[in-house]
């Protein structure tokens, strides 16, 4: 994509947090709405002579997100220190990994307008959250709750090339890590953070421009305004005959602007070095077997999967497969129900429509997969029309109760035996003499569909459908 | 080497005031120390990996169960300054 004769050279870090119940280092709750320093010990407020001891579902869950992400994952890691001195780190270091991470040489695909894009996973490694730190000017106040809370880092290579690239592989990563179920993927709650590395050079050169690192991004959405912006004012800067510092910059989603944070010239010297408190990581084959064979199916194979084995459009299968709670309803749905298109129809219109307007989970709806996919075969047999199916649909909405039991709780069985509906036929075109005259003569056109309608009104909408077509051009003759 | 520049800079980082004259004490304790360690990288060690731990025993691995053995009151309570339950510090920004 070019942009005034430039090219934007895009790389994506993303923290994932590690849904588990503990800290990376020692057993403080990672729960989220504890008091102030309720979820704290002396380990994670960095007291002296405390030592860190490593939480096993931490290293599934890298080990997991680096599978599911095409990553080698090493059999030797090390834990690193990260030296700095701020005051949302009591250690005066942030445990990490530097120089042999976990996982590596990974790459992920996905879809932007239409077209497939492959982005490189260059490395992810496991480390800690600091502190979260509040300032009030004279002083500041911390707290420790997420101190040490796991952290996977999963950072690109400089692959993606524009705002809308950069947006979808971060709905991507964090697709991946809901469907593994190692990370809730909760933007606000800072469960998922990204921080997005931008240059620009002109179109054609082989080099790379200096890059900026931009951070405070807490939608995806943003991801994409904020890199839109930086690509402009780097451009505008190049253009200008200025130079491009490297530096961080914050987004500001008020004023739709980053703006500079601290310069990277400043001496960021982390000294990292190997840490001595932690033996290294070591993974067997056999562990790397079990966790690969745990893995779920993810988003894209089963979206693949709904398309050539269900024969569902490319937009039902990507929809459905968004959320993995939704994959897993459609499927369950359709297992009942016995037509794929039938249930991916219920689901994306009905379904969806009746949950987000009471904001809730596919998880926590009153009509369960089975029932859905009960009534849907329930239509395919002929005993409701399709249109009678909303009722009871609405019906099972507002009651949880099965669709037989609101069927016949509403008398809304369709009619399909042939007589009574002749009846029915026959007591219309009675009323209605002139019309059939109108139709019979051909003076008037397009009458037929008067006397559908006229049978449905007054069999209550309960007639077979298809039936009253057939008897009505019979009787029309 | 270590000079009396390295010895501001490695200060700043660690937030440490140091006076003139402590910059040029230390970066001569600190060059005797550093050349001990120069004597000891003059050793071959081409081939060789470098040694993360001493020992190769296998890493003890925890169990993700919650233990809570302190309340937010008594992890806070040796602190210099709070309020509430949290730590305050002077301004960092």
């Amino acid at each position: 994509m070019s942009y005034r004769g430039y090219e934007a050279v895009i790389g994506i870090e993303i923290h994932v947090q590690l849904s588990t119940k503990t800290k990376m280092f020692c057993a403080d709750s990672t729960s989220f709405d504890a008091g102030d320093n309720e979820n704290t010990s002396p380990v994670s407020v960095g007291m002296p002579g405390t030592l860190p001891v490593v939480n096993s579902k931490a290293i599934e869950y890298s080990i997991k997100t680096g599978l599911a992400l095409g990553c080698d994952i090493r059999k030797k890691s090390i834990f690193a220190r990260k030296n700095y001195f701020y005051p949302d780190l009591p250690k005066g270091y942030q445990i990490s990994q530097y120089d042999q991470p976990i996982c590596e040489n990974g790459s992920v695909t996905f879809t932007v307008d239409g077209k497939e894009k492959t982005v490189s996973i260059t490395r992810a490694h496991m480390e800690e959250d600091a502190g979260k730190s509040t300032h009030f000017g004279e002083y500041t106040l911390i707290n420790y709750n997420r101190s040490g809370i796991p952290l996977l880092e999963v950072v690109s290579g400089p692959d993606i090339r524009s705002p809308a690239e950069a947006a979808e592989y971060a709905r991507t990563i964090r697709q991946i890590v809901r469907y593994l179920d190692v990370c809730d993927g909760n933007l606000e709650e800072g469960s998922l953070r990204c921080d997005c590395n931008v240059s620009v050079r002109k179109l054609g050169d082989p080099q790379f421009g200096t890059r900026v690192e931009i951070k405070n991004i807490n939608s995806f959405r943003f991801v994409e305004k904020a890199i839109e912006y930086e690509i402009e004012r780097q451009i505008d800067e190049v253009e200008r005959g200025g130079k491009i510092i490297q530096e961080t910059r914050l987004w500001d989603p008020d004023k739709n602007r980053t703006f500079s944070m601290r310069s990277k010239e400043d001496a960021q010297d982390y000294r990292y070095f190997a840490d001595p408190d932690l033996l290294p990581i070591i993974v067997t084959d056999s562990m790397i077997e079990k966790f690969r064979q745990e893995l779920p199916e993810l988003p894209i194979a089963r979206a693949k999967r709904f398309e050539t084995e269900h024969a569902l459009p490319a937009y039902d299968a990507s929809v459905l497969t968004i959320e993995k709670d939704v994959a897993d309803y459609y499927e369950e749905t359709a297992k009942g129900a016995g037509n794929f298109k039938a249930s991916s129809n219920w689901i994306m219109t009905e379904l969806m429509r009746e949950l987000n307007s009471a904001g809730k989970n596919i998880k926590d709806s009153p009509i369960k997969p089975e029932q859905l996919g009960r009534m849907i075969a329930l239509i395919d047999k002929g005993s409701i029309s399709g249109k009678i199916a909303k009722t009871v649909f609405q019906g099972m909405w507002d009651s949880g109760k099965d669709p037989e039991v609101i069927i016949k709780e509403k008398g809304l069985v369709q009619i399909s035996d042939a007589a009574a509906i002749e009846k029915i036929v026959d007591d219309v075109l009675a009323a209605n003499a002139q019309v059939v005259d109108d139709h019979r003569s051909g003076r008037k056109k397009n009458l037929f569909g008067f006397f559908v309608g006229a049978v449905m009104k007054a069999s209550k909408g309960q007639a077979n459908p298809d039936m009253v077509n057939k008897i009505l051009q019979e009787k029309l003759k | 080497m270590i000079d009396k520049k390295t010895i501001e800079h490695i200060a700043k980082l660690a937030r440490l005031h140091v006076t003139e004259d402590e910059a040029q004490e230390y970066s001569t304790q600190l060059a005797k120390a550093l050349g001990h360690f120069e004597k000891i990288s003059k050793v071959n060690t081409d081939g060789v990996e470098p040694m993360i731990t001493p020992t190769e025993i296998e890493a003890y691995w925890r169990e993700d169960v919650v233990k809570q053995d302190f309340s937010a009151e008594e992890m806070t309570s040796n602190a210099p300054a709070k309020a509430g339950n949290l730590f305050q510090v002077p301004p960092v920004v």
